[in-house]
């Protein structure tokens, strides 16, 4: 673990687990912290301006940490209908056929690592080796809310529309980021999650409403 | 009741921000200039987290329905009929107009009881890139003001300085370790462009030599950090900024500096300087 400051109020923790540090600063609900957001190989805590920098890495450094964060039990389940625009061009990039990729995207074990880009925008590691393919070369104005897509070594499910360069495999109908409901992001630093292939519905039929 | 005859270039409502939802991927965002903010907040007996107008460029025309008592604060700019960093009466009907700073970019208005439109997440913050809170102002809206909660108590108060060419001060890291030195940045100096907004000050001058070849792991980013891409040429994170970034921060603000860039405009000069205290 090593400390660097970020400025005169942050403190930016190179660490091997990122998830567990968060939780573990977080369970402090230290007045003086403001924010304490996980990287992928970092966690960065914001403190008041005025705040002992000196002091608050000492608390940090010496924290026991849990064994697993509380976002760590029962996965999430993501239902899928694998109709992505980009489905063929990863599977000859991967030189895998259609049906191969989305087995081994349904078949991953996926954690939050972090979240960024947007708000509810949870980078996914642990995506099969083989669909590591690099970005669009020019991304989309708009990607769909619900998209799920992949990128390097990233999985990810577009939170709400917005630009994007991720290669897109298909559609969830989950909400992923609401606002008005608390926490407003389904995906928190840690959560586990899994994907679940399903049959494309037709719009308006009446199994939709029973299938959500 | 105001409402907004003309909102100029842009106007937003801005309050001190969303805190406490960054590792959920949510910018702070809020006033870029808070200093701006508290100081016409307290001016019109607001609280300093009351939610005000942040004008880009002045130009906006507003007509207030019921009597209020207002503060302007921030880039200095003609107005009429009132007066900059003091409390101001406006009487019912009155159309106030704001003409186009001098100096600096962004001009604060705090109305006594604040602008009352629906939080999210907290804040009436009008957060430009990822789009929570309220939408920019457009020519029509009409905008609600809350019960005023305190008395006003200052008469007037030093405004915002403008500065030819700021020094502002920085302190090295996070990653500075990823740049042969930090001299270009010191020796300056840079140049505002053109298109800087809520998100960053983009800037040319010097550029800065990468030290090491590769990616960084994405990580968590701070209000303040010069964000340095692939051209070498730092960014000043401002109060929109996204929460996480690839590329490396060679030296963040000193935290009393950051509302000073935030008045930076396109085509001035800015130079730094090592030693986050003053």
């Amino acid at each position: 673990m090593r400390l660097r400051r970020a400025g005169d109020a942050a403190l930016l923790i190179e660490t091997g687990t990122p998830h567990r540090l968060h939780a573990a600063i977080r369970g402090l609900a230290r007045p003086e912290i403001v924010e304490v957001v996980p990287g992928a190989r970092t966690v960065l805590v914001t403190a008041r301006p005025g705040t002992d920098l000196g002091r608050l890495g000492t608390l940090v450094g010496d924290l026991p940490l849990p064994e697993t964060n509380e976002a760590g039990g029962e996965p999430l389940r993501v239902p899928v209908v694998y109709d992505g625009e980009d489905l063929d061009e990863v599977a000859s990039l991967a030189g895998l056929c259609r049906e191969e990729v989305v087995q081994r995207h349904a078949g991953g074990d996926y954690v939050v690592a972090y979240l960024g880009f947007s708000p509810g925008f949870g980078y996914l590691a642990g995506l099969d080796e083989t669909l590591h393919v690099p970005r669009r070369d020019s991304p989309r104005t708009a990607v769909p809310a619900g998209s799920v897509a992949i990128a390097g070594p990233y999985g990810a499910i577009y939170p709400s529309r917005s630009p994007g360069g991720w290669r897109l495999l298909g559609r969830t109908t989950l909400t992923l980021w609401d606002p008005d409901r608390d926490p407003p992001s389904l995906l928190q630093p840690g959560t586990r999650v899994r994907f679940v292939a399903q049959a494309a519905v037709g719009e308006g039929d009446p199994d939709l409403a029973r299938a959500r | 009741m105001i409402e907004v005859l003309r909102p100029g270039p842009l106007a937003t409502i801005q309050d001190l921000g969303r805190a406490g939802y960054a590792h959920l991927g949510v910018p702070h965002s809020g006033a870029a200039d808070r200093v701006s903010l508290c100081l016409a907040n307290r001016l019109a007996g607001n609280p300093e987290g009351a939610a005000g107008l942040e004008l880009t460029f002045g130009g906006a025309v507003l007509r207030f329905h019921a009597p209020a008592w207002i503060a302007v604060t921030g880039a200095p700019l003609p107005m009429r009929p009132a007066t900059m960093n003091a409390p101001c009466h406006v009487p019912a009907g009155a159309v106030l107009e704001f003409g186009v700073p001098a100096a600096g970019v962004r001009t604060y208005i705090a109305v006594r009881g604040g602008i009352d439109v629906p939080p999210v997440l907290g804040s009436r913050s009008a957060d430009l890139l990822s789009g929570l809170g309220p939408s920019p102002l457009t020519a029509g809206d009409r905008l609600a003001v809350g019960r005023p909660t305190g008395m006003i108590s200052v008469d007037v108060a030093p405004g915002l300085e403008p500065e030819e060419e700021p020094v502002l001060r920085i302190s090295p890291g996070p990653r500075d370790d990823w740049f042969e030195a930090l001299d270009p940045l010191v020796r300056g100096p840079y140049e505002v462009t053109a298109e800087s907004n809520r998100v960053g000050v983009r800037l040319t001058g010097p550029a800065l030599t990468r030290r090491r070849e590769g990616e960084l792991a994405s990580e968590g980013m701070v209000t303040g950090a010069l964000q340095v891409p692939p051209n070498g040429l730092p960014i000043i994170f401002l109060a929109d900024h996204p929460t996480t970034g690839g590329y490396p921060v060679a030296a963040v603000l000193a935290t009393a500096d950051i509302s000073r860039a935030a008045q930076l405009r396109p085509g001035q000069r800015v130079r730094f300087r090592l030693g986050a205290r003053s």
